[in-house]
Parts: C-alpha cells; structure tokens; sequence
C-alpha cells in the first residue's frame, strides 16, 4: 500500500472529450497516457515520479477494462527492457522513473532499445530530480539522450502543454522510429492546474495480441552485423526524420516580437521562470508578451537546424538559458551558428551560472548581465536586495531530513552507535533509503554511498587483515535496494568473493523512501502481486551461510548484541543480519484509523506514548543523540535552579519504545516512562485498577502528610 | 484587502514535514478558483518531507480573456505578497531567502519552536534566539502576524495548517471574504469540526497583537513550618539580596531532598562563600543554584521518591491526556547497576562489597539488565516505597559520603578563588553543571569535571583565569566523546 492513496483521483482519469480535468501534473501525464492509447506501462518509483506509478497502481481496474498492461517493475533497467515491446509491434509503451539515476540503471537497455529503434511509440518519463530539494548526483539526463540519440522532450511547466508532449512524444517516437524521453522537473510533477481532456483510448494492438502473433526481424536485434546498420540507420533515416517531425508540426515554439537585435533560447520547462524574471525586469508581461524575440525548445534534444539558423539570423546576440552542466545546448548552438556561418554571438554559461538550478532569481540576474553587455538601453539599474543580517541569519539552524517518528530504523543506527563506542569506528557503506539518513545528526553513521542497492558493493573492497585490527566494514542495505539488484550486485557478489563484510539489510516492508510502494518481501495482501518473499531465503538462496533475521528492530539490545556478533564472530563470509520491523509511516497509516474506529465502538483499546519526568531528567540529551526522534524534544526546565532545558516527548509519540529501549541498552536514566492508557476499560480492568489504586492512594496520601510537615 | 491591486497573488508557505503544508495549500487554491482566479501550487517533496523543512508555493492570477497567464514555479525573492511559516525558525528562514519585503509581504507566522536538532542534541543548552527573529520579521515584512500557533492547535484540536489557514483569512490579504475560506474546509469533509475551530483561533488571533508562547515561571517558595521560616530568615540574614532568590529554590528543595538540617548545612555553606562575594554577589547567587543542585544529587532514593508521588502521577495523566474513564499504566525504564546499589547503602558495606571482585563479579550478573519498573503496580510501588524510605538512612550511605567530599573539596577551591579573583570564582561554582546525570552519563560528567579540575589544579595560581574555566567547561560539553576537552588538556600537558 503506498504512502498516498489516489483512489479518489483515479476517477479523474476517466474523463472524456471536453471534460476539464484538473490535478497535479504527473496525474496528467497519467491521463495523457490513456488519452494516446497506450498499451503498456511499467517503471520504478521514486521522487518526483513515485505519484505515477502509484495513480497507475490505484487505477488497476480501468488499466484493465482498457486492456493496457502495467506493472510496478523490479528495477528501472527491468522498466527500460520493457520497452522491447514496442521494438516489432505497433504496440505504444511508456515507462517512468526518476533520473538521473533511474536512467543510470536502465541505460543498458535503453541503448539496446535505442540502437534497434522502434515500431510502436515508446516513451521515457523521467522525474528530473534536479536543484532544491534533490537527494541525487546533480548530472544531466540529456547526455543519455545525445549518446543512444533519443530524443528528450522538455515541455514548457503548463498542462496543457505537458499534456501535448506526451501526445506528440509517441507521434515523434513512431515518425522516426526512435525512443522518446520526456522530461519532468520536480515541481513539474507536482503542480496543479488544469486541461481539457480526450477519450481514452483502447489500444489498437494490445500486448496480448502482439503475443499471440510474434514478429522477428533479425535487423532490430543488436548483434553484428545488424549493431552497424542501427548507427548508420541512426543517422541516415531516424535523425532527419526526428527533425523533421518536430519541425514540421512545430513542437518549439517562438515568443514575443518577430524581429530584434538580441534573443533568447530558453529549455521549455524553465521558460515560465524565464518570463517571471522579465516580468520583473519590466521586460514581459504576465501573458508572455516578451520584448525580446524568444526561441523556445520544447524539444531539447535534438536541435532543428534551420530554426536555429533562422532565429539567430540578424541578431548580435542571443542568451541561452540551459539548465545544469556541462552545456550540451550551447555547444551545439555553436557549431550550428558556424555551421550556418552566422556571426551572432552565443552567451550563455558567461552569464549565467555554471551551475545549480535556474530559478527566477537567477535567470533575472543573467538577464540584467546579458542586457548590460548587448542591450545596455533595455537594462534596468541593479537593485540589491539587503541580506538578512549575519547574526540573524546565524540563528536559524538547519533542518536535515531526519527519520520519521516511532522509525523502526532509528533503533538499528542506535544499536550501530553502541557497538561503535565498545569496538571503535568502522568503515560503513550506506546505501539508498530512508536509512541513508544515518549519515546525517544526531547518529553522523556512513562513510560512502555508492547507489541504489549497492551499500554491500560498496564495502567490498575492504578485506580485514590482522595488520588492520581485524576490522571489518559494515555495509547498509534497503529492502528495496535489495530487491532492486543488492541480492546479486551485493550479498551474491560477497559470497562468491569470500568477503569477509557485515551487510545489515533493513526490511521494513515497503519501498518506504519513494512513499511505500510493496515490493517482492512486503508483508501485506496485494491482489495484483506476489509479496511475502522472505530476504532470508534469497540470501540463503545466492550461499550467504551467517544469516541472522531480527523480527524486531526495536529491541536495541538485541540489535547490538547481534551487530557485536557479526563483527567479532571468528566464520569467515558475509555475515547478513536482516532487520525487520515495519515503516511506522505505514503502519500508523493502517493501524490507527482502526484503533480510532474500535475506540469509537466503545472497545477496548491501548495505546501507548513515552513521556519524561522533569524533575529527574537532568538537560544532558543523550537519549536524543542515540535516537533524534522528531517526537522527542526538549522544553524550558520547569526547575528554576537548573537552567538547560529537559528533554520532552510530544503527543505525537506513537509508543515505540525506543526512548526506553534506548535508556537501559545505554544506561542513560530512569526519567523515561511508559505511559499505556487504556480506552474503554472493561470491568475487570476497572476493579483491579480500584483495588490497587486503593492502597497507593492512601500510602501516597499519608507520604504526602509527611512530607508536608518537614517541607519549607 | 491590503492593498495588492494587481491581478495576480504569490504565496509561500514554509512548513515541516507532517504540518499539512499541503493540505493548506490545496485550501488557499480551492478558495481562489471559487472566486474564478486561476490557482497553481507547486512544491518539492522528496527527502524534505521527512522532517525537513519543505516550502509549497501557490500563485493565484485573475485571467483577462482567454489568454492564460504565465504562472511562476518558485518564489522570487522580493516578489511575495504573503508568506506563511509554521514554527518560529521557518519564518526566520522565509527571511533567510528573502522572500519577505518590508514593502508588500504579509508575514503570518508562528512564534512556537520546534526544535532542530542540532538544538536538541546539546550537552546543555544548544536552542537559537528567538527573539532576534522576531525583530527581523517586524523590520522585514510589510505586516508581521505572529502567535503562538501551536498553542492553538493544541486548544483546537486540530492541524496547524487550519490555524495559519484562519490566520491568512484574518489578515484579509486575500481579496475573500471569510465564508468562502471556512467553505473549503467544510468541503473537503475531513475532521471539519476541529479545522474549523482551528481556523477561529486563527482568524482571531489575526487582528490581535505579536505574541510569544507563554512560558511558566516558577513562583518563590513561600514557608509553610515553622522550620521553613526559620530558614528564610536566616536566608534573609546571611544572604546578599541577588543570591536569595536560588537560596530559597535551595532550601525548599533540599528540605524536601532531605530534611532541614541538611537545608542548614547548605546556608552554611553558602554563607562562607557569601562573606567573600562582592557586589553584585554573581558568586553567591550562582553558588546557591549549582551547591543545591549539587547537594541534591540524583540518587535511587531521590528517583524513587519522585516517581511515587501522587503529584508526578496527576502530571503524567495531563501530559498524556488520560480521560476520567481512561486506565493509566506507568512503567520505568530504570537500570539501577551494584554500583549504584552499593552507593546507597551503608558506605562500609558498600566497600566492602565493591572492593572485592570475587563477591561483586557474580553479584554484577543481576544487575546487568534493565528493568521494566510498573509503578502503578501494587509491589513495584512497594518496592520504590521502600527504596524512598531509605531517605533517614542517606546520611550514611557510599554516596553521601563521596559527594560530599566533592563538594567540600570544590567549595574549598571557589572560596580560594574568590579571596583572588571574584569572576575566577563564579565560573568553578558554575563548573558543577558538568556534573549531572545517571549511570554512563553521570560518569562522563564527572569525569570532564575532575579533568576540568586537574587542569586547574596544573596552573599556577596566578595564571588561572575565569576565562580558561569557562573555555573548559564549554569544550567538555561540546561532544560526548571528550575529545575536545581531552584536546585542551594534550595541548596544556
């Protein structure tokens, strides 16, 4: 079950011809599939696209009554083979998944996919998880559609337009006979807006039917001597055929005036922070009446020639506003120019930053550089925004994304940081997930990330030697990163070259960092597919031998007595601990709307929550060094002699039990309590609560007299 | 309305994961396009959800014709109308990023703290300054709307977002009128009742004045014995006028700790230290806080005592919010080690059985797990009865002993100290907050203590100094591992 339900939106995709359909835009890329008669959808979740996958999961039933196949894939290159579908049938696909990394992962297939080209329209949806708010490598994905010749579109941030990309991505796709990347930005996905919708469409040729009646054409498999056909094929028929669609059916478009001195060349999705920047240089208007001519590439890969010639013709100069680096556009915009022998000057990285995200601010402030060199008439003098002043600024501390309250990997970094004070630091690989958090406050555990899945990999290289103190790494791995290609990239690949590593693979039951998707070892029912695949048994499958599976990630000391064991046990391998307790996210997410509902029934029900005593709790914070979670906090002392704060749990504590788990593993202090409240108590709850709370109350009473007579 | 005559409304809003930052911004949009504007939100989820700080932003347009308006996917600094933040610290980072101008922005935002955690993982006392943001808003909004916005999600029951979604009604700077902003909420069906008192609050506190969250202050203690008036008088007679305060604090809890002889033993203390203070007696009043905090040790009697008083359990039903029909349960994470047995009983058996590993080690094995404490049991109640009731027997015990030969010993040296030099003086009285704590962590303290101490000790007198104190103190409590301290004292040896 994932994180958000899209039940409710699902329906949405069921609009027809002239409906306005309103959402955010991945929903709408979503119904831009169905609207283009898709025939098959696969991809692997992660931000900015894990919305598609997930609206796509929700909608099985349609998907089904339209005959379209869609599933959740084990990896992006999985998602990327998929495609091989649409390589001898007319049958259109699309596949989805965040980039750059995804498209690392899938670029095997998609180089295989691209060199053979394809029959039915294939469409690449990938989630630009690019500038604020990233958790990835900041690269480009446009250099994997320059070396397999994809073709990248970049719409402008409208949906409308998004919706009109995804359309025209599978005619362009079918014209020449090549895969089509369409690129998202992150706050593309998530915008809201609107469009007039299409029917959906069935898909003239389903994939059972192309089953059933299989095509082979020795010169789409990439095999010699067919591979060198494909590259002369590439260049010879796809590439002009690709211009030429896009030329012909104008997918770039021009802004503002015919004519000028200067222009500006602009990818598509940043072309609406273009527009805000000149609306505040006073040099557009809200509806994009730009004073300066504006060539914009809703395709960005690859560029039109004869456009680009034709908008630079007569112009001194012309800004580049293009996204990340190296600056693959500007390059080509060069030799295009002297191609065409134009002597118009292209400015692009020597005003605009290098690097990082072009939002508004940035693009102004390239503006306002490129006008003062090439239009000094049009710029405007500098105003200079006064910056919040130092001591000021000094005061407003980070916020580092952190574990989720009640995280049932907060005690498994707990446990690590208790072994690591009785044997010394270790080298540990992390890995992708929620875990990764590790690396950051209060628990500061993770020395290198290598990728998705890879946390084992990472660690490979470190053999302990008696010269080195017998040392051994210790690696971090994810469910998900396991099922993904940690089981063979990882524990397999450890087995067969006798490391000698601790591999701690966290299994929470979800894909829980892309919004917890199920995944092979889910613990949950899901009627489309096969869960319950334990890790151990994979583990146990690919030859690991030291295999420990902890049920409970809770029981810290457990954890640390077992992590001491793998780290000082004298076998040799992989040692494997499996570390399993549920995502809180999602358990609360399942477990409380029903506690809320047998409350209300008048059952009865426990809950439980943590709380501290102030008057023992002595300001030292230790328990929140070993745990940092969000729920646990500090307060004012209410002691007026004592001036650092107490600790504090809030109410939004779910009860896990860390905070005392915590204080006796590490001897901390006895302020933690357990609070456990019974709702709806029955009578016999309430008779032994009386009988008890009858001679407390009255010892309480009498102690209470006596301390009153020696008080001050 | 306050005066936006333009077509078109920017809006950022600052939140944490979990606050409903989204929730708010799906509001503001249904609001705008039931006055037929044009809305469009946008944000960046990913990591930042978990707990990060995350901003959603929404632009609202008024169209002409059927031309569509170019609408912006971010905030520009110097081109937001209104920002809202959920806690204190966000709104100082919409300042950080510029995206309040003293000339147009409408800055509605929370003066609660949630703490990160940097603030929360100091050895003392790692929170920012509140109040330097507070100005800064003021300076850098065009309106600054600031309240205690936890604090009325907490009477309302509800999210944060409807409080700041009440707030942005209550400013009018959206051209709607209150109505149309509650509507929305009843639309979308969800915890309605609560979300609309949360709005009130909101919109209410609106129109009022910047507030802060209103912190407790503790009242002086006023004598209830005649043992109690006794010693306030003799506070009143020893005591310069700044230190009397703490003395007070002192006295009551020490006469609570112990008995009012003990409370004596503590003025008596104090009043040598007092009678080599000058004005303004700093020494004195910060050797009454840290000699009672100190006297006051935490011991197993101490514990157990708190945590069987009625009061603490009238505390833990409020803090939890137990119902009148609600059953509370109470069970302690408590991991009393031989060696905190042995302190508390009488010092020579506490030798005796601590000196010899042969009768220790075996004994050591009872003692090496925590133990799930339920207080609100019949026996475990018993048990902490007993154990609090070993309070007559204190005197007597290994710790009492100890401890006050450490607090002798480090009186001696503050009123060695005062006699030289006053500020030298008050910062080895102020050294005693090393010194806090159970188990590991109290073991820890007392070490950088005693390391704070032999570093002292290593200088001579007349190169000692209040500053190199404090520096020392400082480092002890900048990580937990003493390498900073361990640092300092490489670099002196």
């Amino acid at each position: 079950m994932a994180e958000r339900s899209f039940k409710a939106e699902v329906k949405k995709l069921e609009a027809g011809a002239g409906e306005i359909f309103s959402g955010e835009g991945i929903l709408a890329v979503t119904k831009a599939l169905l609207q283009s008669g898709v025939a098959y959808v696969g991809g692997y979740q992660g931000s900015p696209i894990s919305h598609l996958m997930d609206v796509f999961a929700d909608a099985n039933d349609l998907l089904a009554s339209l005959d379209v196949h869609f599933e959740t894939s084990a990896s992006e290159a999985t998602a990327a083979a998929m495609l091989a579908a649409s390589v001898n049938y007319p049958l259109r696909g699309a596949v989805a998944w965040k980039s750059v990394v995804g498209t690392n992962v899938a670029s095997d297939a998609l180089s295989n996919v691209a060199s053979g080209g394809v029959t039915g329209g294939a469409l690449i949806i990938v989630g630009e998880d690019y500038g604020e708010g990233s958790s990835i490598m900041q690269e480009r994905t446009h250099a994997f559609a320059m070396k397999s010749q994809m073709w990248l579109l970049d719409p402008r941030p409208n949906l409308p337009s998004i919706v009109e990309a995804v359309e025209q991505g599978f005619l362009l796709s079918e014209a020449s006979s090549t895969p089509v990347m369409l690129q998202l930005r992150v706050r593309s996905c998530h915008m809201t807006g609107d469009f007039i919708a299409k029917d959906n469409i069935r898909p003239p040729l389903t994939v059972a039917q192309a089953a059933a009646a299989p095509k082979r054409d020795l010169d789409r498999i990439v095999l010699p001597p067919a591979n060198f056909l494909h590259e002369h094929e590439k260049i010879e028929k796809r590439w002009p055929a690709g211009i030429a669609y896009v030329r012909d059916n104008r997918l770039n478009e021009w802004f503002g005036p015919g004519e000028g001195d200067i222009g500006i060349i602009v990818q598509g999705g940043l072309y609406n922070n273009l527009n805000r920047a000149q609306e505040l240089l006073g040099l557009s208007n809200a509806y994009g009446d730009s004073d300066i001519p504006i060539y914009c590439l809703n395709v960005a890969y690859p560029l039109i020639p004869e456009e680009v010639a034709d908008f630079c013709r007569g112009k001194r100069a012309v800004l580049v506003i293009e996204e990340g680096q190296p600056e693959f556009i500007e390059h080509e915009l060069n030799t295009l120019v002297r191609r065409a022998d134009l002597q118009t000057r292209i400015v692009g990285k020597d005003v605009m930053p290098r690097a990082g995200e072009y939002s508004g601010q940035v693009i102004k402030d390239g503006i306002a550089k490129f006008l003062r060199a090439w239009a000094p008439s049009m710029a405007f003098a500098e105003t200079v925004q006064t910056p919040l002043a130092p001591a000021v600024a000094a005061e407003i501390p980070q916020r580092p994304a952190g574990f989720c309250t009640g995280c049932p990997e907060r005690p498994i970094f707990t446990a690590m940081k208790l072994v690591e004070r009785e044997l010394g630091p270790s080298h540990v690989s992390a890995d992708i997930g929620c875990h990764l958090f590790s690396i950051l406050p209060p628990f500061n555990i993770g020395n290198t990330t290598m990728g998705y899945g890879l946390g084992s990999a990472g660690a490979s290289a470190f053999r302990p030697s008696a010269a080195s103190g017998d040392k051994r790494a210790i690696a971090v791995m994810g469910d998900g990163g396991f099922w993904h290609n940690g089981l063979t990239s990882g524990i397999g690949n450890a087995v067969f070259n006798k490391d000698d590593t601790v591999t701690l693979i966290v299994d929470n039951g979800y894909s829980a960092a892309t919004g917890g998707q199920d995944i092979p070892s889910s613990r949950a029912d899901n009627k489309d597919r096969v869960t319950k695949t334990p890790i151990e048994k994979a583990v146990r499958g690919v030859g690991a031998t030291w295999v420990r599976a902890i049920d409970n990630t809770y029981d810290i000391a457990r954890m640390r007595d077992t992590l001491r064991e793998a780290m000082t046990t004298p076998e040799k391998g992989p040692k494997v601990i499996i570390a399993q307790s549920e995502c809180m996210l999602n358990k609360q997410r399942r477990e409380k709307p029903l506690a809320t509902k047998a409350m209300k029934a008048g059952k009865r029900v426990v809950r439980e929550r943590f709380g501290v005593d102030p008057d023992t709790c002595t300001g030292d914070h230790s328990c929140i060094r070993l745990s940092g979670c969000p729920s646990l906090s500090i307060k004012p002392n209410p002691d007026p002699l004592r001036q650092d704060p107490v600790a504090h749990v809030d109410n939004s504590c779910v009860g896990c039990g860390v905070c005392g788990e915590v204080s006796h593993a590490a001897v901390l202090c006895p302020s933690f309590y357990k609070a456990r409240i019974t709702v709806n108590p029955t009578g016999w709850d309430r008779f032994k609560y009386r009988a008890r709370q009858a001679v407390i109350g009255f010892v309480q009473k009498r102690d209470d007299r006596a301390r009153a007579a020696r008080a001050f | 309305m306050t005066g936006i005559a333009r077509d078109r409304i920017s809006i950022a809003i600052l939140a944490l994961g979990g606050q409903g930052g989204g929730v708010l911004a799906e509001w503001i949009q249904e609001v705008a396009r039931h006055h037929g504007w044009l809305a469009q939100g946008t944000s960046v989820p990913g990591v930042a959800q978990r707990t990060g700080s995350t901003v959603y932003y929404v632009e609202l347009a008024r169209q002409e014709g059927d031309r569509r308006p170019v609408m912006a996917q971010m905030p520009l600094p110097g081109d937001v109308d209104i920002v809202l933040a959920s806690e204190l610290m966000e709104t100082g980072r919409a300042l950080l990023r510029g995206f309040s101008s003293a000339d147009r922005t409408t800055l509605i935002g929370s003066t609660h703290r949630i703490f990160a955690i940097s603030e929360k993982a100091a050895m003392g006392d790692g929170r920012k300054s509140s109040a330097r943001i507070i100005e800064a808003a003021g300076e850098r909004s065009k309106r600054f709307i600031g309240f205690d916005m936890d604090a009325a999600t907490a009477r309302a029951g509800s999210m944060i977002s409807s409080v700041l979604f009440g707030a942005l009604a209550g400013s009018h700077a959206l051209p709607f009128a209150r109505e149309s902003f509650e509507d929305v909420i009843r639309a979308g069906g969800k915890a309605v009742p609560s979300n609309l008192k949360g709005f009130e609050e909101g919109y209410v506190a609106a129109q009022g004045v910047i507030t802060m969250p209103v912190e407790e202050t503790v009242a002086l203690p006023v004598p209830t014995t005649i043992a109690g008036q006794r010693l306030a008088d003799r506070v009143a007679d020893i005591l310069p006028l700044p230190a009397r305060a703490n003395a007070l604090h002192g006295v009551a809890r020490l006469m609570d700790y112990q008995d009012a002889a003990y409370a004596g033993l503590y003025l008596d203390r104090l009043e040598a230290v007092a009678r080599r203070d000058v004005a303004p007696f700093l020494l004195s009043a910060e050797a009454a806080r840290h000699l009672a905090l100190w006297m006051s040790y935490e011991d197993t009697i101490r514990v157990a005592d708190l945590k069987i008083r009625a009061s603490r359990v009238a505390r833990v039903r409020d803090e939890v919010r137990v119902t009148e029909d609600q059953l509370l349960g109470v069970t302690e994470f408590m991991h009393p080690r031989l060696q905190e047995v042995c302190e508390t009983l009488p010092a020579s058996i506490g030798r005796f059985i601590l000196g010899r590993p042969g009768l220790s080690k075996p004994l050591n094995r009872f003692f090496r797990k925590g133990r799930h404490v339920e207080t609100t049991s019949l026996t475990w109640f018993l048990v902490l009865r007993t154990l609090a009731a070993m309070r007559g027997m204190r005197r007597k015990s290994l710790r009492f002993i100890e401890e006050q030969a450490r607090i002798s010993d480090w009186l001696r040296r503050v009123g060695d100290a005062a006699a030289r030099d006053n500020a030298l003086a008050v910062e080895l009285a102020r050294s005693q907050r090393l010194v806090k704590g159970y188990g590991d962590t109290f073991e820890r303290g007392l070490r950088n203590f005693q390391t704070v101490t032999a570093l002292y000790e290593a200088q001579v007198p007349e190169a000692r100094s209040a500053s190199d104190v404090r520096r020392w103190c400082d480092l002890a409590l900048a990580d937990d591992a003493g390498t900073a301290l361990a640092e300092a004292q490489r670099q002196a040896a």
